[in-house]
């Protein structure tokens, strides 16, 4: 039988934002920059999101490189796939973080970054063991490649569901003895604590606003997607700009856009334009698949889906609980950041701030988006969902992709889910109002 | 019948089997129930205090998994297709009520599963308790020593808060001294075997060992003097076999028919990583001075390198296995790796390449605990076997 298929047409161009434009110039700048540090003489490191040290860093005037960050816009671009399979052709499991898997096929088609020069071999690998085991591997990995030195700074799981001062010592000692010694000596730039200060007192400005802007979707309806245009507003403070002016203007002017929209009654903007009628509000747990990340969002704001909380949005810190980075506690600072990333937080702790959001936020209720390949946050979501579910009443379902591995996507899959769940979401409405 | 005296290494192994085979654990139970007031803690494989466990009057009960003799049913409903199984088998442990005695948990910091898993375990069973042990990765007495100090140190009190006593220094001592001995016997087990391992089977040595994790320890240092004196006393027949260390079986363990079918396809494993926690320091922890301090002394700078652990040289990386090899006079190296399993499959790419380097050969193959399927594994460790006898220092 003859198929005869039309020609593809491409996918509208994405809406976007003034914000997101803004945010596409930073990183494309930033890009430009690690692809050019050897030529200017600067170092680089590369080091994780969560427990990412941003501000120590560029106190020894390094740049910093996150390849996490590179496997999600390799992701997002539609070239992890690619470099997934490379990796396993290499002798990596089909069973292991595809992130990992990314960077390495990456490395070994020639490390061209997502603008398409190559990424500078790093100086040092600061290894901020934070809340996932696969980190550790990871960075002894490249140091075979990389032949640079590695930094280990550990960061103690909060087992108990608390920050002692033991924890504390221990990571300020790692910080005075250890890391910044080493840092000191392969930038040849001396530390000081006063610059360190100054970076971290522009930290917690952007921080209040990053916070601000999370927190608006308690309004109805809510101005912002806190799951994918969240993917958007944790980029500059997550990555390479905490610390920074720019972080700091971003978020001002982000906020300004926020409130602008609250002020207007809208929604969030999604790829498609502005978000029609908010008719379900949610709180994910789970990292977001980035291999179809459009389409993937598609299903939600298809449907009137709003996310107005995420545990992802948390990886790389959690400031809605009141931290702030400290210019007064420097290194006790940056080792309070470390222990609260979401991951390192144990299941209670995590499952009561889903219950917390779904209260405060007044959300319809909880979806788990269960990432093959990230057993940090996967091992036990199914417990955290029955507990969220038992506690607040509401329903709760339960989908499964990968992060940057196209082959886990099964978009049929996932909104049949979806449509499921929405209904299940109606259901429970009528039996409310019924009940009323 | 669990307690009556055997000599004979048959009757030992019997008895083994008996203690390996019983997911009830009657002969924790018994003990328990034989004094008021001792405590059962349960840890999870790789590493745990013991010592600590028994300076508080308790039994360190090592818990696992179902192995392929549990049927899985409450677990399974608690993770998705892609996690390894034994979280699965010791959460269905739990929830069945076969570990209804024991009074707390141990988790140590192997990987994330394990590591949310006593999140879960605090979340299902609040009465019982649970205690992460984090092991440090930075090895500078300062630094991670220290740290790890504070945790043995936190470890006490929760186990003071099970018992109601404190622990004392004297009896961490005591205790160290029972597990010294129990590490020699251990050792000694393990050389012998090296020596002459048709006369130690592996899955003679895998049984001994399991079962020192279900009874008291000075038990257990009599069971295997009377191995060590009876399997000296017998000669069995040498076969042909390729020297082989096995590698990646720290955590979720192999059904016993693999490490059987390993043997019969023509291995004689000479070294590998089973229940590590038997020989985690790789000599006597120190009895002079500060208990906890050796203690934590000896986890940094005398302790097995294995996957789950950082390396901080890499001039290093992997020569753990390369000595091992060298020491045991292995021909090859077999990575069992469990299905999932992160730390073992991350570290796996980063020890072929090493073991490559050396030119020591090599197979690797996955499994879960409940595997039954052996005939390809036979097949696998039988054509290694033969290659090394045909073509190694060729």
């Amino acid at each position: 039988m003859t198929v005869i298929v039309g020609p593809k047409t491409k996918p509208p161009e994405a809406i976007k934002d003034a914000s997101m434009a803004r945010q596409k110039q930073m990183v494309n700048a930033h890009y430009d920059r690690l692809a050019s540090a050897k030529e200017r003489g600067e170092k680089v490191a590369a080091t994780f999101v969560p427990g990412n040290l941003n501000e120590l860093l560029m106190c020894f005037d390094m740049v910093n490189n996150l390849p996490e960050v590179n496997a999600i816009q390799n992701g997002l671009r539609r070239q992890s796939g690619g470099y997934v399979m490379e990796a396993e052709k290499l002798g990596h499991s089909e069973d292991v973080c595809t992130y990992v898997k990314s960077d390495i096929g990456m490395m070994a088609k020639g490390n061209i970054g997502p603008n398409g020069k190559p990424l500078p071999d790093p100086d040092v690998l600061l290894l901020s063991y934070t809340g996932c085991f696969t980190f550790m591997k990871w960075f002894e990995l490249l140091r075979r490649q990389y032949k640079c030195e590695t930094i280990m700074f550990q960061t103690p799981y909060l087992a108990d569901g608390r920050i002692t001062t033991d924890m504390i010592s221990y990571m300020v000692k790692q910080l005075r003895q250890d890391v910044i010694p080493k840092l000191e000596r392969i930038s040849g730039v001396k530390f000081d604590i006063d610059r360190l200060r100054e970076y971290l007192r522009k930290s917690a400005k952007a921080e209040d606003d990053h916070v601000w802007v999370l927190q608006s979707a308690k309004h109805k309806p809510s101005p912002i997607d806190a799951y994918f245009g969240g993917i958007y507003y944790i980029g500059p403070i997550f990555g390479a700009f905490r610390g920074t002016d720019d972080a700091i203007e971003y978020y001002k002017f982000l906020r300004a856009e926020v409130e602008q929209r609250i002020a207007q009654g809208k929604g969030p903007v999604t790829p498609d334009g502005n978000m029609g009628q908010e008719r379900y509000r949610l709180v994910v747990e789970g990292p977001p698949n980035y291999t179809n990340f459009r389409q993937f969002w598609k299903m939600f704001y298809d449907e009137g889906a709003v996310v107005v909380a995420s545990s992802y949005t948390k990886v790389g810190g959690t400031y809605d609980y009141g931290f702030r980075h400290d210019p007064d506690r420097p290194l006790e600072s940056l080792a309070e950041y470390c222990l609260n990333v979401y991951t390192n937080r144990n299941l209670p702790m995590r499952v009561d701030m889903l219950e917390n959001y779904i209260n405060e936020y007044q959300a319809d209720g909880l979806l788990i988006n269960s990432i093959k390949s990230c057993n940090s946050f996967s091992a036990g979501q199914l417990l955290m969902m029955r507990e969220v579910e038992k506690r607040t009443g509401k329903p709760a379902a339960f989908i499964e992709t990968d992060l940057v591995d196209p082959r886990y996507f099964s978009a049929a899959n996932v909104k049949n889910r979806l449509e499921s769940y929405f209904q299940m979401i109606e259901q429970k409405r009528a039996g409310f109002r019924g009940a009323a | 019948m669990l307690d009556r005296p055997h000599h004979t290494t048959a009757d030992i192994i019997a008895r083994c089997e008996a203690l390996f085979s019983d997911l009830s654990f009657t002969a924790a139970r018994e003990w328990k129930a034989a004094e008021p007031g001792r405590i059962v803690v349960g840890f999870l494989p790789y590493y745990a205090p013991r010592e600590l466990v028994h300076a508080a009057g308790g039994l360190p009960l090592g818990i696992f998994g179902g192995g392929d003799q549990l049927e899985v049913i409450h677990g399974d409903a608690y993770y998705q297709s892609y996690i390894c199984r034994i979280p699965r088998s010791t959460i269905e442990l739990g929830v069945s009520g076969r570990l209804d005695f024991v009074d707390g948990m141990m988790f140590p910091s192997i990987c994330d599963v394990i590591r949310n898993l006593s999140g879960m375990w605090k979340l299902m069973f609040p009465s019982k308790g649970a205690r992460y042990i984090d092991l440090p990765h930075n090895f500078d007495d300062d630094l991670g020593g220290e740290f790890y100090v504070s945790e043995l140190r936190e470890t006490c009190e929760w186990l003071s808060s099970l018992t109601g006593k404190p622990i004392t220094s004297d009896a961490i001592r005591a205790s160290i001294a029972v597990f010294n001995d129990n590490r020699r016997l251990v050792r000694a087990l393990y050389q012998l075997r090296a020596d002459e391992p048709w006369n130690v089977p592996s899955s003679e040595l895998y049984l001994l060992l399991r079962a020192g994790m279900v009874i008291p320890v000075e038990e257990h240092n009599q069971m295997l003097t009377n191995y060590l004196a009876a399997v000296r006393l017998q000669q069995r027949p040498i076969k042909d076999n390729s020297r082989v260390v096995i590698c990646g079986m720290f955590c979720e363990q192999p059904p016993l028919n693999l490490i059987k079918s390993i043997e019969l396809s023509g291995c004689y494993i000479v070294d590998d990583d089973f229940i590590l926690v038997t020989r985690w320091e790789n000599s006597d922890v120190a009895l002079d001075g500060d208990p906890l301090r050796n203690l934590a002394r000896a986890d940094l700078h005398d302790s097995k390198s294995t996957p789950p652990k950082y390396e901080p040289d890499e001039a290093k990386k992997g020569l753990y296995l390369v000595d091992s090899v060298r020491k045991n006079r292995a021909e090859g190296v077999i990575f069992a790796m469990t299905s999932f399993c992160d730390p073992g499959l991350l570290e796996r790419p980063m020890l072929q390449a090493v073991l490559k380097s050396h030119g020591i050969p090599q197979i690797a193959f996955k499994y879960a605990e409940n595997s039954g399927q052996m005939q390809p594994i036979r097949e696998q460790a039988g054509t290694f076997a033969d290659s090394i006898k045909l073509w190694s220092g060729a």
